[in-house]
């Protein structure tokens, strides 16, 4: 079986890279962190599912890739647009379903999609995208564009048979995807101890004569860049799919405002995961290494706070969209419906 | 003109399709070797690259169909039975179907997938099914139901030109059934009826199979005085409600014949249809011909009597016009 071992090789990151890893972060963490007091005010329709304390894991991977790469998710569905550089203002018009959202208020909250940067959709039925990212990489092999595809997926879909046929079917015809297991260690309320054959989901990777790796420490941003890249590197150079698997945590409950009739998570564990957080880890390291000062670093925050702000509000001003517009976009080449709207 | 087989006419379709285009390949089990008989010599002209078998793997090979005519190519998937197409319910009804939808556009998904009925060849409850009403109560698939090889090959042609996912079904009872067709390339559009034969006494829509029992029907009906009209609707998704209407309000009387099980099914559409937009014209109830909803049993013996004859649907016939008096079911 094929090893990932250049894993914990040191890469090669230039300082704008790291500051971008910073700033996407942040993007992420504002954007939840936003999110969730509206939610909390009640003013975001539907369920929500936040990032909180996955940004290291999502932007890690997320920068592994080119602008031009596919990626597909699941609910947990804003970091990955952002992650993979997406305009803040549509993604927020989307989760008040506005007509200005970027799925023009035909998705919320657990299905962001930005074709312009890649993300070709987050998928509410848990691991249903996963086949979907497998083509993208199926049609990025055939057409021999040099694009690869990475799919996110969590420890709770990772039981899904359609993970299992898109290894196989991955790893058969060699496609350029990387499985990505957002490993934070519990579906909704089950912990994935209790539900996972293996210890760790990569672990099913030799089942599939594939490269699978954990990475371990899933806070820690330029190492989940660094495993990614290695399996994004040997996709594009036509060696086929990998998995890779982050540990991580997820700081918030499994949607925001779900209330949970038994404890389920140790609130010491929770404390020791909020102690490493990601964006507080990949702070002091910019600052120890000389890579930004505590000023350029405060700046930063401040930029994507506005950034967050500014998307919010264009969002609130955003109109709703026309109840016409129920109708539009079920068809490339429409079919009306006959004897007119209901 | 050239006399094919509706089997041999799904293959040229393929073929002329795979020729014209290089985003236009083609996955599913055993096509490699044409076990089926619709990709002849398939891997010579166009390689494995575009011809690619695939693993058992339903839920696997349909989503990735659906990913890949998401980001550039125009695949064609061969389900083989209509029955597996089970398998991969997820992804026909949460990804095919609706990642345009919910994306606001920003996704097309020129894909097909390809079905075939096996009824009425004592292949049991597993391989007989008739799904296609299923998939019509899911907005967001073009389904087409070719009656025979010409519509196979024309329709076929269409959807593999379509931005949008279309499901094919195909009737295996048709597969050697061989028909005169152009020697050039055609293409038949989605959501246009084919008017069979005129008539004025009755209308008889008809689907996939079922066409031929309603021809022999008909056929055998003017030799009794009666004159039917016989639609065969070719596209279920959409439906060319317009054509039906107006030979309704022609002969005010309606009898559908649908290898689909009754309930829910492909005639109950129909007949809801033109009982809401063609009420007025009716002069009779409209009846159903379809498949009991019973599943599907091993025995010959048991399984023949079960789908719309030609005699079932004479019958109808006369029930409409009155030359039969109550509706028994
Ligand atoms: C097919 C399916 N089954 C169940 C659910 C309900 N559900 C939504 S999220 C979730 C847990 C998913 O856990 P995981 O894959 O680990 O992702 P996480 O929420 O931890 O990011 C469940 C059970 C669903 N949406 N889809
Ligand atoms: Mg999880």
């Amino acid at each position: 079986m094929p090893e990932l071992t250049e894993v914990y090789a040191p890469v090669e990151v230039d300082r704008e890279t790291q500051l971008e890893m910073l700033r996407r972060m942040q993007r992420v963490r504002s954007f939840e962190l936003t999110v969730a007091s509206l939610v909390k005010k009640g003013e975001l329709p539907g369920a929500v599912h936040t990032s909180l304390g996955q940004e290291a894991e999502v932007v890690g991977a997320c920068m592994a890739l080119a602008p031009t790469d596919y990626m597909t998710g699941n609910h947990r569905s804003h970091g990955h647009p952002i992650g993979k550089g997406a305009s803040l203002p549509p993604l927020m018009a989307e989760l008040l379903g506005k007509s200005t959202g970027v799925c023009r208020g035909k998705g919320g909250s657990m299905h962001l999609a930005d074709f312009s940067v890649g993300s070709l959709g987050e998928s509410g039925v848990v691991g249903s995208a996963i086949p979907v990212a497998t083509g993208a990489a199926l049609s990025a092999h055939v057409l021999g564009n040099g694009r690869v595809a990475l799919c996110f997926f969590g420890d709770g879909a990772a039981n899904q048979g359609c993970l299992h046929e898109s290894l196989n079917l991955a790893a058969i015809w060699k496609l350029p995807v990387i499985f990505l297991c957002e490993n934070n260690q519990y579906a909704s309320t089950t912990p994935a101890r209790t539900v996972l054959s293996v210890d760790r989901v990569a672990q099913r990777a030799s089942g599939y004569s594939i490269p699978g790796v954990t990475v371990e420490d899933g806070q820690d941003v330029l190492a989940v860049y660094a495993a990614v890249k290695v399996a994004v590197d040997r996709a594009r150079r036509g060696e086929g799919p990998s998995i890779v698997e982050i540990m991580t945590y997820r700081y918030s409950e499994h949607s925001e405002g779900l209330l949970h009739a038994g404890a389920y998570r140790d609130a010491a564990e929770r404390e020791s995961w909020i102690a490493r957080d990601p964006l507080v880890l990949h702070r002091a390291r910019l600052l120890t290494a000389g890579v930004a000062t505590e000023a350029e670093l405060d700046q930063l925050v401040s930029d994507v706070e506005d950034e967050v702000a500014s998307a919010l509000e264009f969002a609130v001003a955003s109109p709703l969209p026309e109840p016409a517009e129920a109708y539009a976009d079920l068809f490339t080449t429409p079919i009306p419906q006959f004897g007119g709207m209901v | 003109m050239t006399r094919i087989s509706y089997l041999a006419a799904i293959g040229e379709a393929q073929r002329e399709a795979m020729a014209a285009d290089p985003r236009v390949i083609l996955i599913g089990e055993d096509v490699q070797s044409n076990l089926y008989g619709t990709a002849p010599n398939f891997v010579e002209m166009f390689g494995v690259e575009r011809v690619r078998n695939a693993p058992i793997s339903e839920e696997g090979f349909v989503g990735a169909a659906a990913g890949a005519a998401m980001t550039g190519l125009r695949p064609i998937v061969d389900l083989t039975y209509a029955s597996f197409m089970y398998m991969a319910m997820d992804q026909f009804v949460n990804q095919v179907a609706k990642n345009r939808y919910m994306f606001g556009g920003q996704a097309s998904l020129p894909v097909v997938y390809r079905a075939s009925m096996f009824y009425r060849s004592s292949t049991a409850a597993h391989h007989s099914d008739r799904p296609y009403p299923m998939f019509m109560n899911v907005p967001g698939l073009k389904i087409m139901v070719p009656s025979g090889a010409y519509e196979a090959k024309g329709l076929l042609r269409t959807a593999i030109d379509l931005d949008d996912p279309v499901l094919s079904f195909e009737d295996a009872t048709l597969w050697t059934k061989k028909q005169d067709l152009p020697d050039e390339e055609f293409r038949i559009p989605f959501g246009v009826a084919n008017l069979v034969t005129e008539g004025t006494d009755v209308t008889v829509v008809a689907i996939a199979g079922a066409v031929e029992e309603a021809r022999k029907a008909v056929a055998a009906l003017a030799g009794e005085g009666v004159s039917a009209e016989l639609i065969d609707p070719r596209t279920l998704v959409p439906l060319d409600v317009e054509t039906i209407l107006k030979s309704v309000a022609k002969t005010g009387r309606l009898v559908v014949a649908d290898p689909a099980h009754r309930t829910c099914g492909a005639a109950a559409e129909i007949s809801a249809l033109v009982n809401e937009y063609g009420f007025d014209s009716l002069k009779a109830p409209i009846l159903r011909v379809n498949t009991p909803d019973i599943q599907i049993p091993f025995s010959p013996s048991l399984e023949r009597p079960l789908y719309p004859s030609a005699r079932r649907i004479q019958e109808a016939v006369k029930r409409a016009i009155g030359a039969v008096a109550s509706a028994s079911p």
